[in-house]
């Protein structure tokens, strides 16, 4: 085969290449856009007949879940409710320990220890969500029956714990995050004032840092809200509206993930298994963009970028 | 270098074309309780015809008699038999779904061992599923609310429960819905309230059974259809079976076939 001629000093021939390599970037950052859109195409197309069928208000306000019953019930509510419980769960348990061991690695922790600390932290969210349910269901649930004496331990709170535990890291690495944002002058021009180490941090630091803190928490809840394998095998799978955390639940991914596999395809139970998770996107479409909208407030409040 | 390429483009493709040459191909989809008669089967069919091609997939009773209606697969495993919806959906399709029963399989109530509980009538499981009697108390076992446990509406297994037990009642919403007949028998193992029905073929020593109607589920109680909760496992093929599709169906359903079934749990014919 022939050497290929000497083209490197050639104008045009770098030329060609830069924009070659634009090109190809540019294909790439938009593949992912291409994909979003694709996707709520879909779920768009296969979800809406069920509205129809249904009618929307019933469908979201139904308390009956027999989509396989003849005549079927498609009323989501229980499904809907699951899922806020278990978030709302969750948050109760990642708010404080990711704001906590933030505040802890980034005023607390000495250099040695944030270097051990922080991978800790991290590699907890790279354990496959398979691994925390099956740790939920063979530790946690027999637990929670003895603790409590729950006739099933399979209920809310295991579900709301685990993913509690899912969502730490993600909170935790943006909140601290924010607060290394927080300028030095900041903290500088408290301490000049007077002010002790828990009043810089309570009324300064904190503060300043409120809103990158509040996105990571939405962050994190929307990890937990659209989480499936966990609550599949954790949250007792009873598409009742629950009482209590005590009770089981049946969130809205599981639902999806333990039917979809034996829905017939282009049937009414398809079709309202697709709209469940089209609200499931929507719900977590809305949580990103108010973590959005938070923290573009929070850099101009510093003055960092508008 | 794009001589030697083209070489390799050459070789991929005349392999494959030649491999359908010398295999026949058959698709089985369908019931994840068929499932394990179908692989088992399949193995040692292929094994012994070389020349045979099976692959074997889950997805359930439906996806598996949609795939055969829709032409992706020859044969479709169910754990039902085939309803006329889907009758007139293959019609119109200028399919013919012809039915082989290739096991008999009993659902099997279960407790947790420490139960007192050894018997129930069908109608006395019903209104547990159902949730009218919600205390191990009103069937005279030591107090207790009952944990009611279930398979996921679409299972195969639930269907036939639901026919068979709940004769189309519904199970009561609060019933905790298992994806799979491990799932049940884990919980049931677990929670000493617990109730719930898995497939013969999924029986352990963990689990304790229930007598249904006087009768224990057993091999012999199914096979000779005393056992209530006894149904048909099925495998469809398309029109009469033809080649090899024929030749592993007879196989399935001949006298080392039907060992195959008993070793992996179910009842066989013979």
């Amino acid at each position: 085969m022939p050497a290929a001629p000497p083209l490197y000093n050639n104008m045009a021939y770098m030329r060609a290449k830069e924009r070659m390599y634009k090109w190809v970037f540019t294909i790439l950052a938009f593949a992912s856009l291409f994909f979003l859109v694709g996707i709520v195409i879909v779920l768009f197309k296969e979800g809406t007949p069920i509205f129809k069928e249904v009618g929307f208000l019933k469908f979201i306000f139904g308390r009956k879940w027999y989509p396989t019953h003849d005549p079927a019930d498609f009323g989501i509510l229980p499904l809907i409710l699951g899922s806020l419980w278990v978030t709302v769960g969750a948050s109760l348990v990642c708010i404080p320990l990711g704001v906590g061991s933030a505040l802890y690695l980034h005023e607390i922790a000495g250099f040695k220890q944030r270097q051990f600390l922080k991978p800790v932290i991290e590699l907890l969210a790279s354990i496959p969500s398979v691994v925390y349910g099956f740790f939920g269901l063979v530790v946690l649930t027999p637990f929670l029956q003895k603790a409590f004496n729950l006739p099933t331990g399979m209920t809310a709170l295991n579900a709301s714990l685990i993913l509690g535990f899912m969502a730490t890291p993600t909170v935790c690495s943006i909140a601290e995050d924010a607060l290394s944002y927080v300028p030095r002058s900041f903290r500088e021009a408290s301490f000049a004032v007077g002010a002790n180490r828990w009043q810089t941090l309570t009324q300064v630091v904190i503060p300043a840092a409120g809103s990158g803190i509040s996105t990571g928490i939405i962050l994190g809840l929307s990890r937990a809200i659209g989480e499936t394998m966990t609550v599949l095998m954790v949250a007792g799978g009873a598409a009742v509206i629950p009482g209590s955390f005590l009770e089981p639940v049946r969130p809205m991914t599981s639902a999806i993930a333990a039917e979809m596999g034996e829905a017939p395809m282009g049937g009414s139970h398809y079709h309202a298994l697709f709209a469940i998770a089209l609200i499931l996107f929507i719900i977590t479409f809305v949580f990103n963009i108010i973590a959005e909208i938070i923290s573009r407030r929070f850099r101009v409040k510093l003055g960092l970028s508008g | 270098m794009k001589r030697l390429g083209m070489l390799a483009l050459i070789g991929i493709l005349g392999l494959g074309l030649a491999i359908p040459c010398y295999a026949e191909k058959v698709v089985l989809a369908g019931s994840t309780t068929v499932l394990p008669i179908a692989q088992k089967t399949a193995v040692v069919f292929m094994d012994e015809n070389p020349k045979a091609d099976i692959s074997v997939r889950g997805g359930g009773s439906s996806v598996g008699i949609a795939a055969l209606i829709d032409g992706t697969c020859d044969i479709a495993d169910a754990s039902r038999p085939i309803k006329d919806t889907e009758i007139q959906k293959a019609a119109a399709n200028g399919r013919d779904p012809v039915a082989h029963i290739v096991a008999m399989d009993g659902i099997a109530v279960v407790v947790n061992r420490s139960n007192s509980i050894f018997k129930l009538s069908k109608k006395q499981a019903r209104d547990i599923f159902t949730g009218k009697v919600s205390d191990w108390s009103q069937l005279g076992g030591s107090p207790g609310k009952i944990v009611v446990v279930s398979r996921d509406t679409s299972s195969g297994t639930f269907e036939a429960f639901g026919e068979l037990v709940m004769k189309g009642e519904k199970v009561m919403p609060g019933a905790l819905m298992q994806a799979s007949n491990q799932a049940v028998a884990q919980i049931i193992a677990q929670t000493p309230q617990a109730i719930g029905y898995v497939g013969l073929g999924f029986m352990s020593g963990e689990l304790k059974p229930v007598e249904i109607d006087g009768v224990m589920p057993s091999r012999e109680t199914v096979l000779s259809g005393e056992y209530p909760v006894t149904r048909p496992l099925f495998m469809y093929s398309n029109g009469k079976p033809q080649g090899i599709t024929k030749e592993y169906l007879d196989f399935v359903k001949s006298k080392k076939g039907q060992e195959l079934v008993e070793t992996q749990g179910y009842v066989g014919l013979k």
